[in-house]
């Protein structure tokens, strides 16, 4: 009994921290790059769920199978949330690019509350469910007494991911868009002297990041089958402390403490308090800020005079 | 040359257009509307295509009219520059008359009980805005957690007063006291954080203290809230209007005939008195050793160090102190209210006060109750659309970083300069 349940919290977390992971991607990346925390990030997800949540609405109208509406809701919600993100870049942190260092920090917060209130105006206040997607699962251990279930919304989103996840980490290794990205990180002056558009690199850097979040927002959609306005906050707090666990700036990182913060938010719900769950993450997160401020792979932050 | 550029204006908006479009075509455009617990899709194509041709033809204005000219800097910025400049020579007069206009508020012939409401909820924000002053303006600490000490007061002033039958003037230092602690906590672990990671771990503070208000049922009645609160009696001589037997009340005492309005506007001059306090306060610290520490400290931490400030306990008493007047304002909201939630202390609490102190320029006072008559103004104005006022709030903190990135009154007085040098 105590192993099955260990190992469904273990399923749950990791399906968590999938979501969690890919959302966090966003912030690591727009703090290794322009070193801000990008604060709308977590609302750009929200924007990305409801996106997906129309879409699986219209399609379930028409009669195409499945796998065609998964991958096509999978496309739009990345295509339009991109929009969201490249947009939010132009309009809010662009123009603050040079100015003193809270102020994008600001203006972020500013447009996360636009964002929220823009979808409770357009979308409505309420609670949005949607009915089961994916159905079904694998069941074992069943002699136990407490049955572990799998179930396949789970290996896609986990298998998704890591789909995702290895497209991406190619992207940023290999390609010259990747080097123009590191480059950007290290130095933005001497990148722009060596012939790389910086702007147009920032650009595409929101636009990964929020089609990311967009995934991870039809993940979320699916999985809980329930979201709101509201949903952006939460998700994007833990996910900021999932990139901070993993060390911001590092990509690798962003999706390993994601997974972490998966797992500790569902053991923790699990085994000590349900109530308490959110709090958990915050704790997490003060806690590796104090004593653990790089992270598992970032890079140690020397204060120069 | 000029069809060049009216074309790539074109081309410009046309995009723009596009770009609007699948912004707003799936959220505006397909409204969910959840029919027998089914959601369904009902297309709004009218309204996105109003929103689409907006843009684009805004855009293809502002190409033609703003950046087609030749850059005119800082037209914005001059205004702010003059008003500063005003309110640097005329300063004492203008503070003076405000104050004046305050005291005597109540008693214009044209206030009634909403622009009572109001005033008193603008000095909530302004006593707010004070408090929080003194942790980002002064000492640079960018705190995003300043409601949970306001929650912490409001608790508990709520808890004593209900339990213990105390009266306001004892639980209010009490109150303070007890956010001064909860200061004290949060700041001891996240002193050697700065700027963003400081922002967002006291984000978390503030909601940590919000979702233990929220599930600790014994203490504070969970979602249900506190009811009950004692209302504040004018030193002794409660507002009511059937006394008991052989009470004595404050309309029986005065001989006056009894008036609702008489708590509302005991209750202004509170809270004026509170905020007013709180801006003293501010003005005189800012001249002691402390107050000089802290702004050394927000200016270069490295350099108060090596000239033997130390920096540990400077932040410790900016956060300290900021909470302790957090606490006394959330006594106040306490006892004005009579009823207190975990829904009142929510994060957009703590943004807008945020945005008042950095919108009105950090560190300046008068600042502050500029930007809460325009912020607290803006959503008053919009009271009857509830999301689009915070919109149009969400907007204008973006469009004034843009444009005034240092807020409204973006001069930074040197609070000490040196003496001219006689040699010349």
């Amino acid at each position: 009994m105590d192993t099955a349940y260990f190992l469904q919290q273990l399923i749950n977390g990791l399906t968590l921290g999938s979501v969690y992971g890919l959302i966090a991607i966003g912030y690591t990346m727009v703090y290794g790059i322009i070193g801000m925390i990008n604060f709308a990030h977590g609302d750009i997800f929200m924007v990305g769920a409801f996106i997906a949540l129309i879409s699986f609405i219209l399609f379930a109208l028409t009669s195409i199978a499945l796998p065609i509406v998964l991958l096509l809701t999978l496309l739009i919600a990345m295509v339009f949330t991109a929009c969201y993100g490249w947009t939010v870049e132009k309009l809010a942190y662009k123009p603050l690019r040079k100015s003193f260092r809270l102020a994008p920090l600001i203006s972020a917060l500013g447009m996360s509350i636009v964002l929220q209130n823009y979808v409770q105006a357009a979308q409505g206040a309420r609670i949005k469910t949607l009915q089961p997607v994916i159905q079904g699962g694998f069941t074992f251990m069943e002699d136990t007494g407490f049955t572990v279930s799998l179930s396949y919304l789970q290996i896609f989103i986990v298998l998704v991911t890591i789909i995702l996840m290895a497209i991406f980490t190619l992207l940023i290794t290999k390609t010259a868009l990747g080097r123009a990205q590191r480059a950007c990180e290290q130095d933005r002056t001497m990148t722009a002297l060596m012939g790389i558009n910086v702007d147009r690199t920032i650009s595409i850097t929101f636009i990964i990041g929020s089609s990311l979040a967009s995934v991870a927002g039809m993940m979320f959609v699916m999985y809980y089958g329930v979201i709101d306005f509201y949903i952006g906050f939460l998700a994007g707090i833990k996910a900021f402390t999932a990139a901070v666990l993993g060390g911001i700036g590092s990509v690798p990182g962003a999706m390993l403490g994601g997974l972490l913060i998966g797992l500790i938010e569902v053991f923790w719900s699990g085994y000590i308090s349900i109530e308490y769950k959110d709090i958990a993450a915050f704790t997490v997160l003060v806690v590796v800020l104090i004593f653990f401020p790089t992270g598992f792979l970032g890079k140690p932050d020397i204060e120069k005079v | 040359m000029e069809k060049k550029f009216f074309q790539t204006s074109i081309k410009d908006s046309l995009f723009t257009g596009l770009i609007a479009l699948a912004l707003f075509g799936p959220i505006v455009g397909l409204r969910t509307v959840a029919k027998n617990e089914v959601l369904e899709v009902h297309p709004k194509w009218f309204i996105v295509l109003i929103i689409v041709i907006v843009c684009a033809v805004g855009r293809f204005l502002t190409n033609l009219y703003i950046y087609n000219r030749d850059q005119k800097t800082g037209i914005q910025s001059s205004i702010g520059k003059s008003i500063s400049n005003f309110l640097d020579t005329k300063g004492y007069q203008i503070a003076l008359t405000a104050i004046i206009f305050s005291v005597i508020f109540p008693f214009l012939p044209f206030t009634d009980r909403y622009l009572m409401d109001i005033a008193i909820m603008m000095l909530t924000y302004i006593m707010l805005g004070w408090g929080l002053n003194i942790v980002i303006g002064l000492a640079g600490l960018l705190d995003l957690g300043y409601v949970a000490f306001y929650a912490v007061g409001a608790y508990s002033y709520a808890l004593f007063a209900i339990h213990f039958g105390w009266s306001f003037w004892i639980c209010l230092p009490i109150a303070g006291i007890f956010a001064a602690m909860f200061g004290v906590l949060l700041g001891f672990p996240v002193l050697r954080l700065r700027g963003d990671y400081l922002a967002i771990v006291t984000l978390a503070f503030g909601e940590m203290i919000r979702i233990l208000l929220l599930n600790w049922y014994q203490l504070t009645k969970g979602p249900d809230g506190l009811t009950g609160i004692p209302r504040p009696s004018f030193f002794g001589l409660p507002f009511k209007s059937f006394p008991d037997e052989g009470e004595q009340t404050f309309h029986t005492f005065f001989g006056i005939e009894y008036d609702p309005m008489q708590r509302i506007i005991f209750l202004y001059y509170l809270i004026l008195v509170l905020a007013l306090i709180t801006n003293l306060f501010t003005i005189k610290i800012r001249r002691l050793p402390i107050g000089r520490a802290w702004e050394a400290l927000r200016e270069d931490e490295i350099a108060c160090k090596s000239l033997g400030v130390n920096p540990r306990n400077t932040k410790l008493t900016a956060f300290a102190i900021g909470a302790m007047f957090g606490g006394f304002a959330g006594s106040f909201f306490a006892t004005r209210q009579a009823f207190i939630s975990p829904e009142s202390f929510t994060f957009i609490e703590s943004a807008i006060i945020v945005a008042i102190v950095v919108l009105g320029g950090m560190g300046s006072q008068t600042g502050v109750v500029l930007a809460t008559v325009f912020l607290i103004g803006l959503i008053e104005v919009f009271r009857d659309f509830e999301s689009y006022r915070m919109i149009a709030f969400g907007g204008a903190m973006v469009l004034i970083m843009i444009f005034r990135p240092r807020g409204i009154l973006a001069t930074r007085k040197p609070t000490i300069t040196l003496e001219k040098s006689s040699s010349k």
